[in-house]
């Protein structure tokens, strides 16, 4: 059985749930491989972690002459490392950072490469994937005819089901060519970490946007009574009430949470490219004609700064 | 110095947007325009060539699309721009991401050729109708160029070029020397409108048509039958089937809504 490569999403070693959720993917596919960009000394604990999901082999390489340098680095690892292992794929979870990658491998590769999946299946003559297109208005089947298909995948895209793999540790080194390395970040300012859940897995997200008025503690706290991730519009954004991280919509994060609750939203449709899939969507609006609730399973027409600390209250209770 | 921005002319994203019988995207029958997303690529480029003052800098337009595709790279002449570049060729049709990064890359070299050099191409982050946010990069790498993207502050000295981006955990300070592609995101500040004079100007600045033989390209290379992906098949998403909505009364609101969550057993 032919491996498919599987770039592993980490922070530090720390493995992230897009690898899972890709893994278990792979295996639909072929033999899972996991790719781990990282410090050697992290490759057993990661080893560890993605064999449960079935990684058969986990190559290693050392990310120490190549972080710092964005992506360029990495897309040539990948083509030697693909062309050592001749996989029949190769999947990345869909991050800005993934996805560049996957272009230019494509082009080291002479492959297609096929962006943000939401579901990859195999097919006759290859993997068929699934794309959420035009705001999530329409749903499309594709496969890549052309070299070896090159997938990223959004999160959220599969359960991830444990299978366990033999998960066999290599060291692949790379050549990394001077022209490679042609960008470097000279500065790095980590961001604060909320203790929320991260917004683009998180089961649950509550959102802000300019109906807040700039006072997001209403949706703080209905966000954390629910355990939920905190997003916002783009108007919230520009007024400076959240950090660009937590921007919901096609230039900021894609979601597709369980439950998705939009508040003080109108729901303009690059607000929905990045929510619309969500399996149930629910809005607090005051305003009945608000586009927003023709998306939703559930809405209340009301003032945000009444319903939801209300709706904080009784959660908290209920919990006991 | 010369700036080659690259813009896509895109169906309008709040028009019906939908697929012609060969399942590629419908760019005649649904209104187009230039891709907002690219509207902040040609601000930079003119922010950039503006804070440089007294150096000689042109920028270029470029745009890869059908007939209608010169009306985004007019607009970015009204907004400012020196030339426009409008590659039109039938045989384009249905391109893919590395198709139609061959193309752009093959007319930056064209352009390279005739103004003698390209220090700078800029971007947009995304087009708003593919969002794949992958041509810089693919544009980067056939260049042989560095790729320096989703910038939302771009500052310059001399050849050194260093812009703030906000990546998944942190927020960077990347650095590179010119030549180079850049990438710039809708945070980078808001893009001008075309003034009455920039819209009169505009029609006398030079635009040049280029077809694939013009930059080298075999027909055999682009387009939908040679496409390194495609698609099987596109289906509208069913509507969502309308929901509950009630109206707050008192505090009804909170208790109804707790009420559904609890039904659908998310607390
Ligand atoms: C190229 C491009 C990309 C974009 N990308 C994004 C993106 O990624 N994400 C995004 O979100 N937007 C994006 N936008 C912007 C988008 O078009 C909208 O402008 C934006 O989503 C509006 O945000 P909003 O819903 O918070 O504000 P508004 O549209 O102003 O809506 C505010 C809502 O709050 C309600 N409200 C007011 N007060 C209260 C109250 N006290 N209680 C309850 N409700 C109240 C109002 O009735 C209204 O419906 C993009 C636009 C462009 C052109
Ligand atoms: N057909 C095109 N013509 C000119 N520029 C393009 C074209 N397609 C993509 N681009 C550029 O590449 C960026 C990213 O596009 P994409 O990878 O398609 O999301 C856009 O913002 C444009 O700057």
């Amino acid at each position: 059985m032919s491996e498919v490569l599987v770039v592993v999403d980490h922070a530090d070693g720390e493995v992230k749930k897009p690898t899972y959720e890709l893994l278990t993917i792979a295996r639909r596919l072929g033999e899972p491989a996991a790719v781990f960009f990282g410090s050697p000394d992290k490759a057993d604990a990661v080893a560890e972690k993605v064999k449960r999901y079935g990684a058969a082999k986990v190559y290693v390489v050392d990310d120490a002459q190549i972080k710092g340098f964005l992506v360029a680095p990495k897309a040539e690892a990948l083509q030697q490392l693909a062309e050592q292992a001749q996989p029949s794929a190769v999947l990345l979870p869909s991050s800005y950072e993934n996805k560049e990658v996957a272009g230019r491998l494509a082009i080291k590769l002479g492959s297609g490469v096929i962006t943000d999946a939401v579901d990859v299946e195999p097919g006759e003559g290859g993997p068929v994937t699934t794309q959420s297109v035009f705001a999530g208005n329409y749903t499309v089947r594709a496969k890549v005819t052309q070299g070896t298909p090159i997938i990223t995948v959004k999160p959220n895209s599969a359960a991830p089901e444990e299978a366990e793999g033999a998960g066999t540790v290599e060291a692949f080194s790379a050549t990394i060519s001077d022209a490679a390395r042609g960008a470097q970040v000279v500065a790095s300012q980590p961001r604060q970490s909320t203790g929320r859940p991260e917004l683009t897995e998180a089961a649950i997200v509550v959102s802000g946007g300019r109906g807040t008025g700039g006072d997001f503690a209403p949706v703080e706290g209905f966000a954390d009574s629910l355990g939920a991730a905190v997003g916002a519009s783009r108007a919230a954004v520009d007024s400076g009430w959240m950090p660009h991280a937590y921007q919901v919509g096609q230039t900021g994060k894609t979601v597709s949470p369980q439950l998705y609750v939009a508040n003080g939203i109108s729901g303009a449709i690059q607000h929905r490219a990045g929510m619309q899939t969500s399996k149930t969507i629910v809005a607090v609006n005051k305003d009945p004609e608000a586009p927003i609730f023709e998306l939703v399973d559930f809405g209340v027409v009301g003032d945000l700064h009444a319903v939801l600390p209300a709706a904080t209250e009784k959660v908290n209770e209920r919990k006991g | 110095m010369n700036i080659v921005v690259c813009v896509k002319y895109v169906p309008d994203s709040t028009a019906d947007r939908r697929f012609e019988d060969d399942l590629t995207v419908d760019r005649v029958g649904v209104d187009g325009l230039l891709s907002e997303l690219d509207e902040y690529a040609v601000e930079q480029a003119l922010q950039f060539r503006e804070k440089r003052d007294g150096e000689d800098i042109t920028v270029t337009v470029l745009t890869v699309g059908p007939e209608k595709a010169v009306d985004a790279a007019r607009k970015a002449l009204q907004m400012g721009a020196d030339k426009a570049v409008h590659v039109v060729d039938e045989a384009i049709a249905g391109s893919d991401y590395v198709a139609t990064s061959l193309v752009l890359a093959k007319a930056v070299e064209k352009i390279r050729e005739t103004e003698g050099s390209v220090d700078l191409v800029v971007c947009g982050m995304a087009s708003t109708d593919g969002v794949g946010s992958v041509v810089p990069a693919m544009l980067s790498e056939r260049l042989g160029l560095p790729q320096v993207t989703l910038a939302s502050v771009v500052e310059s000295q001399g050849d050194q070029v260093r812009i703030k981006r906000d990546n998944e955990g942190s927020t960077e300070v990347v650095g590179a020397t010119l030549p180079i592609v850049l990438s710039v995101t809708d945070q980078s500040g808001e893009a001008r409108y075309p003034s009455f004079k920039g819209i009169m100007a505009a029609k006398k600045k030079p635009l040049e048509t280029y077809s694939l033989a013009d930059l080298g390209v075999d027909a055999g290379q682009v387009g939908l039958s040679v496409a390194w992906t495609q698609v099987e098949d596109a289906a509208a998403r069913p509507p969502r089937t309308a929901g509950e909505i009630v109206t707050d009364e008192d505090g009804s609101g909170a208790d109804a809504l707790v009420g559904f969550l609890a039904s659908k057993k998310f607390i």
